[in-house]
């Protein structure tokens, strides 16, 4: 190695007594936000208002449980078919049929522009414009009539509310992570002789999620609290409606509003370590990523060197003859 | 069974106004390698890409091993295929395309495993088995749980080479294989090249370097302007070039 440095006959210069940058002001003001959040939570824990005999009384109370369950469930059930609806959208936005790519167009233009408590009050007004539903086919007398109100319960008109809504925003992310993807993937696809469907399962979605996920994330978390707007359906039975309703009894509303902000941080806790694992899951060939399933062994160092090195010996192999490879080595040997 | 593998008449393609094939003739034999020349531009990785039918013709027709590619004969019209039936008439047509386009989620062993255990319904041990045989011949038996971006650009060629070979094609198209590596790392793939033609593959291969073409094409074939200005063997050609427009885009190249 040094022999290959003095190739380059330069001085070698006095090692430098590094002092790093002190940055005095910085570190006073973390202290300073310290002490006060220390105030903050010594004041918090003491004051009447709080009421923390009431907050934990109230806290794994059967009826606050229960609105925590519903909460759950509607927010899944809303973005599971919001992801169904908007990857239907999204495939229509890119199809060759203008009649499908403009009508998703549209829905996802109605529905992202306008708000989801006015939609959700559109929804829960479903059964008085429609009041019953006919089956048959058209103009002709229908087979079987149903009262609206009673073939959809309310729960299922917010479910339905809230995943249309947000089906219209899924669609837009599904269509970023599908465009993602180089062409060349999927023409290599076609070459080895596979489908549309095939394609799309093994080569094209595994990518894309890599895209899609962390939006998604951030919209099931949106969702989580969107749920609290299901009131306008009017559906009670969800976590921030319940608790009001709680304290609209006890008079006391406090204790109960942060029963319902600790469920909501743990429900959006436990969905952040469960994105940050998709998104492992999905991470793999990445870069800094690739040892990720269990079977891949440790790798030398040594191994990456050639790939980092081809575009210095590249650049060095034409016009340096016999002695270029050995001068490709320089920068790396120069250093030590 | 006919000796012509590939035989491609009058095809003519064009993108929107522009006429990119106009009238490409052209027969490969059974087990001959067949470089396609030209300036980029003269149509010849589109007409490379419609011989598998990645992309659709206007006119003229394509035949391999004499059945249409693409098209369905009905009376006097050729009827599109659907995309079931073009990705099953693929299956015995190998490609290797310029930028590797190998999948990145996956390692170089599932790349290779994946079309002949999906597409092919082949048992995952004997895919394993023979991915692990196509790495050896392609000299990278080491690297078979390496993900593409641990692999020099030769070394990704090399395992998408291995890749199409996989489906035991009995035709291999070659877009330009060598383009987008490193001057370096060119040898390693046309070694692999060669030693394919040797073992008797059908070939065709749209690339730039003289040398592979001089030394291992049976018949070079010069395309200019969308049209096949002049083909016989590498001598003829690349040696004694009878048109202008040949001579010229030699004396750029060599």
């Amino acid at each position: 190695m040094s022999e290959i440095t003095r190739a380059v006959p330069v001085a070698r210069p006095r090692p430098i007594q590094a002092v790093p940058l002190r940055h005095p002001w910085r570190n006073l003001l973390a202290f300073a936000l310290i002490f006060l959040l220390l105030a903050f939570i010594i004041d918090a824990a003491q004051r009447e208002a709080y009421d923390w005999p009431a907050f934990a009384l109230y806290l794994f109370d059967v009826r606050v449980v229960q609105a925590a369950g519903v909460t759950l469930a509607l927010t899944f059930l809303a973005m599971l078919g919001a992801v169904v609806v908007g990857i239907v959208l999204a495939v229509m936005r890119e199809t060759d049929n203008p009649v499908l790519r403009a009508i998703a167009w549209g829905v996802i233009w109605f529905f992202r522009g306008t708000p989801v408590y006015v939609q959700l009050v559109f929804w829960g007004l479903l059964s008085s414009i429609y009041q019953t539903i006919n089956l048959g086919l058209p103009f002709m007398e229908p087979w079987l009539v149903l009262e609206t109100a009673d073939v959809i319960p309310l729960f299922w008109i917010a479910v339905l509310g809230l995943a249309l809504n947000e089906a219209a925003y899924m669609a837009e992310i599904v269509r970023a992570g599908l465009l993602s993807i180089d062409p060349g993937q999927t023409e290599a696809a076609s070459a080895l002789g596979m489908g549309w469907w095939l394609t799309m399962r093994k080569v094209v979605i595994p990518q894309a999620m890599r895209v899609i996920i962390p939006p998604t994330g951030n919209e099931v978390i949106s969702m989580l609290k969107t749920t609290s707007l299901v009131t306008a359906v009017p559906f009670s039975w969800d976590l921030c409606t319940r608790t009001r309703d709680i304290s609209a009894a006890t008079l006391n509303p406090i204790p109960l509003l942060l029963v319902a902000s600790v469920w909501y941080l743990f429900f959006t806790s436990i969905m952040m370590i469960g994105q940050s694992r998709l998104e492992k899951h999905f991470s793999r060939g990445q870069l800094g990523h690739g040892t990720t399933p269990k079977r891949r062994k440790h790798r030398e160092p040594a191994e990456r060197g050639p790939m980092v090195l081809a575009s210095p010996e590249a650049v060095a192999a034409p016009g340096g003859g016999a002695g270029a490879p050995d001068g490709a080595g320089m920068p790396e040997g120069g250093g030590r | 069974m006919s000796d012509i593998k590939v035989s491609a008449q009058e095809v003519h393609k064009s993108f929107g106004d522009t006429h990119v094939l106009k009238g490409i003739d052209l027969e490969v034999r059974r087990g001959e390698v067949s470089c396609l020349l030209g300036p980029s531009g003269s149509g010849k990785s589109t007409f490379l890409r419609c011989i598998n039918h990645l992309e659709s013709i206007d006119s003229g027709r394509i035949e391999v091993d004499g059945t249409l590619i693409g098209y369905r004969e009905h009376g006097e019209r050729l009827h599109e295929l659907k995309p079931a039936e073009a990705a099953a008439q693929r299956e015995n047509i190998g490609m290797v395309f310029q930028r590797f386009n190998l999948f990145p989620h996956m390692t170089a062993l599932e790349n290779i495993t994946c079309a002949p255990v999906f597409v092919k319904r082949t048992q995952r041990s004997e895919a394993r088995q023979r991915a692990l045989e196509l790495l050896d011949r392609v000299g990278l038996a080491d690297k078979a749980d390496a993900y593409p971006r641990e692999l020099s650009g030769g070394q990704q060629q090399r395992v998408a080479i291995a890749r199409a070979l996989a489906m035991t094609p009995d035709l291999m198209l070659f877009d330009e294989p060598t383009s987008a590596l490193d001057p370096e790392l060119v040898g390693e793939v046309l070694d692999v090249m060669k030693s394919l033609a040797e073992s008797g593959m059908t070939m065709i291969v749209v690339t730039h370097e003289m040398g592979f073409a001089r030394e291992v094409a049976d018949t070079v074939t010069f395309m200019d302007g969308g049209v096949v200005v002049e083909h016989g063997t590498p001598e003829e050609v690349l040696v004694r070039p009878q048109h202008g427009r040949t001579k010229a885009f030699l004396s750029k190249v060599l």
